[in-house]
């Protein structure tokens, strides 16, 4: 079943602005540009060039140095840029979307070698380089998989078609009675066998079909997809190859650091930059003029050295004034004010229904404040990049989730002409969102403008916590009510959320809500209101933006008014999903009840639940639709006298339609458990003076294998096109554990993170 | 400034002009080149620059430089044989598909192969024991329990 086009109506998901449109153009039209593409390169590959053997260097070594092959080895046959067959037989597939530990450099190529019928074994998987004819070369949102799935499934079929068609001119015999299989095509009635590679110069002569003429696999013919498949780099991973950006290196290189005022937009009051250059092995420090702000290029000073280490030396001992004057906001002052406003919202975003008359005849009301805490990405790869500015160009190395923006931004801020600018794509040490800002580009290619040799510019752990684009906080004034049936009959939230800009009074990254969001539409009497404050701390999109903390307060409300409703919880959730439907008709984006009731039925199922627990220990479950995924999630807690909190076993039920490779997606969703788990068990930023407090691992914890529960993935397959993995299942993780604590304790925890109420894990 | 001369998988470095106070960690990576024991933290928090000093797991992250002079260091890039045959872990991890980012996984390995070293047979206990000070931001901790008790049943280390 086609996934439909996209409208605005994904409930929980707030896309990045840069992705909504071209995702949407994408979705609706991928096989036209895909078309395009086909048509302009295979006429390259169809315009009589010769086939040569492929060069061989060895696969992803230095990125660098693999992504300049991407553009075709000579006479390859290359019929659309995603894949090339050279005539030794080597078949190369570019893996196009920036890795960041979500697997599509793995998954993205195995959806070609399906189609394109080839061994997994025998191909070899290439990053691509970054360009236009790769179409949106972005990891965000999730949506990696589905903007990908048609244009890749079409590059492998036509690649396919286009053997097949040679081996039946070359044999004399009617391309139907032709097979491909497994790198080979055959006929069999007489017997003839062909491999791919010997096909490939004949092959690169023909005409690209039209997609439109292309007969692609059925489901139930896949040998590869579905399968567990592990990651193509694991052996480079774990003999220490050097494919990170910050393992990149180049002759003559320098090591630069950028310093920024802790309270955002802040200016520099005054910095000695003669000692700063006196400093040992400090070859150049000089201040650079920001542009646009932390979103573009803030202003800093950048100190240049012949060592990572002298650079971060230099750091610490370089005498820099900030101008403070600018932002002094708190994290504490923003939550005082919203409290003191919880009566009192700016405006009111949806309302249906009667809420006075809801009640008045409510059997139980529930009223509460829930509060989240701003996060950083803390990614284990520091923010870095390497930059080169030679011969009039900028040449970049940057792990960015966003390497296409990387370009303009650059030649905005340097003024440099967007040709000029050459992106290279490497393999990231984590995104979580946070790399789909490309701040760390724009300071390294401004260092590198100045210094006429290539840098590679690192942030310390401190400097990196001091300037993340955060996952915004926020404060939920909940007041909800069950009615004499104990069915839910008023939900009513005023949710206090940020802007940059309150005349735009558009929400900051991540910070918004829509009125269609579950459960609001299906309530007979709901109400969404919102209060906008004004902020300086730069926001970003962070691990399911937006449901990652909104899951956490609306499942949460929910499990209390089935709580005061005496109901059980599982029963109470699937009636509210009622009959099986979209929510909005003909939107397949849109939440399916059916779906969401399965896999709660089945996370239910799995995780026992109803079975009776011993007391200090107890059952949550939550259930969340997100990135167009749906996840149940039901946890299994025991909590002891000092409120120690061991979260035994986490049992996740998902659907995203089709599972394309099942290793990567169990791995999301451990990973996206323990993500879960780590964030609400003690992180927190405290904002003070407009500075972000916390510095290191130490005051920011990322929890350790001692605190890793049994996490159980149960994948319900359906047949929709398959959608990403990196978020959905992270948001109902923390409700499902607040859940289990109230049941094994009767302590509703409102408030993040558990250690904030003296709750450890 | 100083020369140091290191012993770094088997093979001897020189290198001068070194700030003796410099993180062993820097010198591996600006000085050797051998970049795959990485940067986290820079406080021993992390452990992705895990590194074995005469077969001890050690941060390099804080280890000045001179201290690691006359001892045998072992990076991820010495764990396999000299031939290239993987360690025991390294294949563990690779059939496992543990790594997500991999960013950790080098400092992972080092210390779980020194936990190997003196306990070829760890519980889930030893095995958390061993494991916490590395941590990975991809939560892929089941997987390295399972990878490690995979290889611990292999019995097969090569190091």
């Amino acid at each position: 079943m086609k996934n439909s086009t996209f409208d605005d109506g994904i409930p929980g998901v707030d896309f990045p602005e840069f992705l909504t449109e071209k995702h949407r153009r994408q979705a609706a039209g991928s096989s036209a540009l895909s078309r395009r593409h086909f048509l302009k390169l295979g006429g390259l590959a169809g315009g009589g060039l010769v086939l040569a053997l492929g060069l061989s260097r060895p696969t992803q070594a230095v990125a660098a140095e693999a992504d300049a092959e991407s553009a075709g080895s000579d006479g390859a046959f290359a019929p659309n840029p995603f894949l090339q067959i050279t005539a030794d037989g080597t078949i190369i597939l570019f893996a196009t979307n920036p890795e960041i530990g979500q697997g599509v450099k793995t998954t993205l190529p195995m959806i070609l070698a399906e189609e394109l019928d080839v061994p997994w074994e025998s191909v070899e998987v290439r990053q691509a380089a970054i360009g236009k004819e790769f179409g949106n070369q972005s990891a965000g949102g999730s949506r990696s998989v589905p903007t990908r799935w048609d244009g890749l499934r079409v590059a492998g079929a036509t690649a396919k078609a286009m053997l097949l068609s040679a081996a039946a001119k070359e044999w004399g015999v009617p391309e139907s009675e032709c097979e491909a299989s497994a790198g080979f095509i055959s006929h069999l009635q007489s017997g003839q066998k062909a491999a791919y590679a010997d096909l490939a110069t004949a092959a690169a002569a023909l005409p690209v079909p039209e997609p439109g003429s292309l007969t692609l696999k059925s489901r139930s013919d896949y040998k590869l997809l579905g399968k567990r498949i592990g990651g193509v780099d694991n052996e480079a991973l774990v003999t220490g190859k050097p494919l990170f950006g910050i393992d990149q290196s180049l002759p003559g290189m320098l090591y630069a650091v950028y310093l920024k005022n802790p309270a955002h937009y802040g200016e520099i009051e005054s910095v000695d930059l003669a000692a700063t250059k006196a400093l040992p092995g400090v070859t150049d420090a000089f201040v650079v003029e920001g542009s646009g702000g932390p979103n573009q290029l803030a202003t800093g000073v950048a100190i240049v050295a012949e060592s990572t280490w002298a650079a971060f030396e230099a750091a610490k001992a370089v005498d820099i004034q900030w101008d403070r004057s600018i932002n002094t906001e708190s994290w504490s002052g923003f939550v005082a004010e919203a409290e003191a406003k919880k009566n009192d919202p700016q405006k009111v975003v949806m309302e249906q229904g009667d809420l006075t008359a809801a009640y008045a005849e409510a059997s139980q009301t529930v009223e509460a404040t829930y509060v989240y805490p701003f996060l950083a990405h803390a990614t284990l790869e520091p923010q870095n990049c390497t930059a080169w500015f030679h011969d009039g160009k900028m040449e970049i190395w940057a792990p960015s989730q966003t390497p296409q923006s990387i370009g303009p931004l650059v030649s905005r801020v340097l003024g440099l002409d967007q040709e000029n600018v050459v992106t290279h794509q490497l393999r990231i040490g984590g995104g979580f969102g946070r790399r789909l800002m490309n701040d760390y580009a724009a300071e390294a290619a401004a260092v590198a403008h100045r210094v006429k040799a290539p840098i590679k510019l690192v942030a310390t752990r401190e400097m990196d916590t001091a300037h993340d684009f955060y996952r915004v906080g926020g404060v939920h004034h909940i007041k909800a009510a069950v009615d004499a049936k104990g069915s839910v009959s008023a939900f009513e939230d005023h949710f206090v959320t940020f802007t940059e800009n309150p005349e735009r009074g558009r929400p900051v990254r991540g910070g918004g809500m829509r009125p269609s969001l579950f459960p609001f539409p299906m309530v007979a009497n709901s109400r969404l209101a919102e209060t906008q404050f004004k902020l300086n701390t730069p926001c970003g999109w962070w691990r399911a933006p937006g449901s990652c903390s909104l899951a956490w307060v609306l499942e949460s409300t929910l499990h209390e008014l089935s709580t005061a409703a005496g109901r059980d919880h599982l029963e109470f959730l699937l009636e509210l999903m009622g009959e099986p439907r979209w929510l909005k008709e003909g939107n397949y984006n849109s939440l399916h009840t059916g779906r969401a009731a399965a896999v709660i039925r089945k996370a239910a199922e799995e995780g026992n639940w109803g079975a009776p627990l011993p007391k200090g220990k107890g059952r949550g479950l939550a259930f969340y639709f997100s990135h167009s995924g749906y996840f149940a999630e039901v946890a299994e807690v025991s909590v002891d006298a000092v409120k120690k909190v061991k979260v035994e076993r986490v049992v996740v039920a998902g659907d995203v339609g089709m599972v394309l490779n099942l290793s990567g997606a169990e791995n999301q969703i451990e990973g996206s458990v323990m993500d879960g788990l780590s964030a609400m068990a003690g992180q927190s930023l405290s904002i003070e003076n407009g500075a972000v407090q916390e510095g290191n691992f130490d005051r920011y914890p990322l929890l350790r294998m001692s605190s890793t529960p049994k996490v159980e993935a149960h994948m319900i397959e359906t047949d929709y096109d398959p959608t990403g993995l990196g978020e959905p299942a992270f948001p109902p993780l923390a409700p499902a554990v607040c859940n289990a604590i109230f049941d094994a304790t009767g302590t509703r925890i409102r408030q993040m993170p558990l250690s904030a109420q003296s709750f450890s894990v | 400034m100083a020369t140091v001369e290191l012993s770094i998988n088997g093979t001897s470095h020189r290198f001068e002009g070194v700030n003796p106070s410099t993180p062993l960690l820097w010198v591996i990576r600006d000085e050797a080149g051998l970049v795959g024991t990485k940067f986290g933290c820079g406080k021993a928090l992390c452990g992705a620059c895990t590194v074995h000093l005469n077969g001890n797991p050690v941060r390099s992250c804080i280890l000045p430089v001179i201290a690691a002079q006359g001892q045998e260091i072992t990076t991820i890039e010495g764990l396999a044989d000299e031939d290239g045959t993987l360690h025991a872990l390294q294949k563990a991890w690779i059939e496992h598909d543990v790594p997500q980012c991999g960013y950790c996984q080098a400092g992972q390995l080092m210390s779980a192969a020194a936990l190997l070293e003196r306990n070829p047979k760890p519980t889930d206990d030893d095995i958390d024991a061993a494991m916490s000070g590395n941590l990975c931001r991809c939560g892929t901790y089941q997987r390295i329990r399972k990878a490690i008790h995979s290889a611990a049943e292999k019995g097969a280390q090569s190091v």
